[in-house]
């Protein structure tokens, strides 16, 4: 498990890389409730990792300690193979981990193709006063960037809604804008906070096609936070199982489904399943 | 033409001058509204405050020298030396970034997250902290402004506007303010630099960003604090063109922060988070003020212009809550 240059090749034959983010022993404490407690899992290179769990288990706390949002009391970080100190979401965001949030954070006020480039902000290397004096270089970074931002809009089947001011948006695409931002950043760790939650089946469908091809064709790491379980098994390589905070299952779909404390805590009870 | 119209029309001319010192004011409320939800009382005395301290280092004053003399019994009041328009300018500005780290790192970064009201109280406070701080490094005693802007009426104008009279005697030309003049073209630049700013750089984008979902701007790897940073030095910037051009029009003096209660009105009109909308509401209210002074000044004992901004901006509260150009206020039940 430690070892960084290890990797596993998948069923339907993609390559699965070294350990890109690993979380040790993880404890976060809103006051007396311990949200997560003791928590050690690994997530590798161009994998889909999921988190599951009954709600209230800690899924989404975990999702923000990833992302900076939060900082454990206890436990360690590592990313890319090194300790990461306590940051701020904004600096976790410049290290490449991208995310989305369960209740949709975006610019309401801007249009579709301005919400996906603000997600380039962080490869945006010229600052003010070089725009002011040397406008060749601003420019030709700025179409760069672009050309990125509506690859990735062609990508999502977005391009009808470009110009459109995200506001006006229908929540189901509003979701699939915010992927589009986060994708934008051409992040080493994409995190999605329940991408599927409250989505119609077509709109469910739609954002798990999207989910593998993008980690198919641009390899890109995902670890994704997901209620139904039907669609966790058919996108994960590997599953983390939480309940109330602590995490009672790691493994493959098929290892997670047969594992007795997952089916008592979660699969036995689960409605749907 | 008649005298009547022709006057009507200076009036207007002088109103739309006005109109645009009154907008670089709420140019700045704007800013920073936008940025972080905070309504800058001290807008006003930042102006105030940039205009005594460019004064103060162009002619070699010594900051605190009153505290100085009176802890060391010493007597000294400048340094001797004079500093050129353009320095005092960058130092001066300097200074006013300066101010927009302290007041983000002391105050508004202990506040993040709280009520618009205790904001709102923060920036009184803030305000009255640096009118104090202006007297106390500069001095209370009006001084005047002599950054090399033009003064008196434009003869150029007059003389050029003569013949609009068609034979009226009593008509010289218009009579317009160099200063304004002046004013109404740095306005014009300063406007289309922030616009610039804001919609093609990679702070205006994150500034943008910003003003829009604080949570959104973390999550692409913006830091609010400077962007905040940012925004204040921006609006201090702001502030120190309206100072130079109030201090320049009627001395640096401390009622100058009383200016930033006719931004209040001009707010209302345009919107407090529409920069278009600052421009625009300043003018209306210039034109408007004048106008209405000019008409009907007489009928009701004068002295109209120092309600007449807050009238309209209370028939505007009543039709138009959100402004002209502010975001539409929807309520969904």
């Amino acid at each position: 498990m430690l070892d960084q240059s290890e990797g596993y090749m998948t069923a339907d034959g993609r390559q699965i890389g070294p350990v890109v983010m690993e979380m040790k022993n993880i404890t976060l404490r809103f006051g007396g409730v311990e949200a997560i407690k003791d928590i050690s899992f690994d997530i590798r290179e161009g994998e889909v990792r999921a988190i599951i769990g009954p709600n209230g288990a800690g899924k989404s706390s975990m999702l923000n300690v990833i992302s900076g949002f939060y900082v454990p009391q206890d436990g360690q970080v590592l990313y890319k193979g090194a300790l990461r100190p306590p940051m701020r979401p904004y600096q976790v965001a410049q290290q490449g981990i991208a995310r989305t949030f369960q209740n949709i954070a975006l610019f309401e006020g801007m249009s579709v193709l301005d919400n996906v480039m603000t997600g380039r902000l962080t490869h945006m290397k010229t600052g003010m006063f070089a725009q002011a004096l040397w406008k060749g270089r601003a420019e030709k970074e700025e179409t760069e960037n672009r050309e990125v931002a509506e690859k990735i809009i062609d990508f999502l089947e977005i391009q009808a809604i470009r110009k459109t001011p995200v506001a006006r948006l229908p929540y189901g695409l509003k979701k699939r804008v915010e992927l589009a931002r986060a994708l934008a950043a051409e992040p080493s760790l994409l995190l999605l906070d329940e991408p599927m939650a409250g989505m119609n089946v077509e709109e469910k469908e739609d954002m798990s096609r999207f989910i593998l091809s993008m980690n198919d064709e641009f390899g890109t790491t995902i670890a994704l936070i997901e209620h139904d379980m039907g669609v966790v098994m058919d996108l994960s390589d590997r599953v983390v199982v939480m309940d109330y905070g602590k995490k009672i299952g790691d493994g493959t779909p098929d290892e997670v489904r047969n594992n007795q404390a997952v089916i008592d805590a979660y699969l036995g009870v689960a409605h749907d399943e | 033409m008649p005298t009547d119209l022709l006057y009507g029309a200076e009036v207007v001319l002088n109103g739309l001058m006005s109109g645009v010192l009154y907008a670089l004011v709420a140019l700045g409320f704007v800013l920073i509204y936008k940025a972080s939800g905070i309504f800058n009382f001290a807008q006003g005395v930042m102006a105030l405050f940039a205009a005594l301290t460019l004064v103060g280092i162009m002619e070699g004053q010594v900051p605190f020298s009153h505290l100085i003399n009176a802890a060391f019994g010493t007597d000294i009041h400048h340094f001797g030396w004079h500093v050129p328009a353009v320095a005092a300018i960058l130092l001066t500005l300097v200074v006013m970034v300066g101010f927009a780290y302290l007041v983000q790192r002391f105050v508004f970064r202990h506040l993040v997250g709280q009520e618009p009201i205790i904001l709102f109280m923060a920036t009184i406070g803030l305000a009255y902290f640096l009118e104090g701080m202006g007297d106390l490094m500069w001095g209370s005693e009006i001084k005047t402004l002599a950054v090399g802007l033009p003064q008196g009426g434009s003869i150029w104008v007059e003389e050029n506007t003569q013949w609009m009279g068609f034979g009226n005697e009593d008509f010289y030309g218009f009579f317009i303010d160099k200063l304004d003049m002046v004013a109404t073209v740095i306005a014009a630049i300063l406007v289309l630099a922030l616009i610039a700013f804001s919609q093609y750089t990679k702070q205006g984008r994150a500034m943008r960003a910003v003003a829009d979902d604080h949570q959104a701007a973390l999550s692409v790897g913006v830091s609010l604090n400077f962007i905040w940073i940012l925004v204040w030095s921006l609006a201090g910037f702001v502030a120190l063109v309206a100072g130079i051009m109030w201090g320049a029009k009627s001395g640096v003096q401390f009622s100058l922060s009383l200016i930033a209660l006719k931004a209040l009105p001009v707010l209302m009109l345009g919107g407090f988070t529409s920069i278009p909308g600052a421009i625009v509401g300043g003018l209306i209210i210039g034109v408007g003020e004048k106008l209405f002074e000019f008409s009907f000044g007489p009928m009701l004992g004068g002295a109209t212009e120092n309600w007449f901004a807050y009238v309209l901006a209370l028939i505007f509260l009543v039709f138009r809550p959100q402004g002209l150009f502010g975001e539409k206020i929807i309520e969904r039940v």
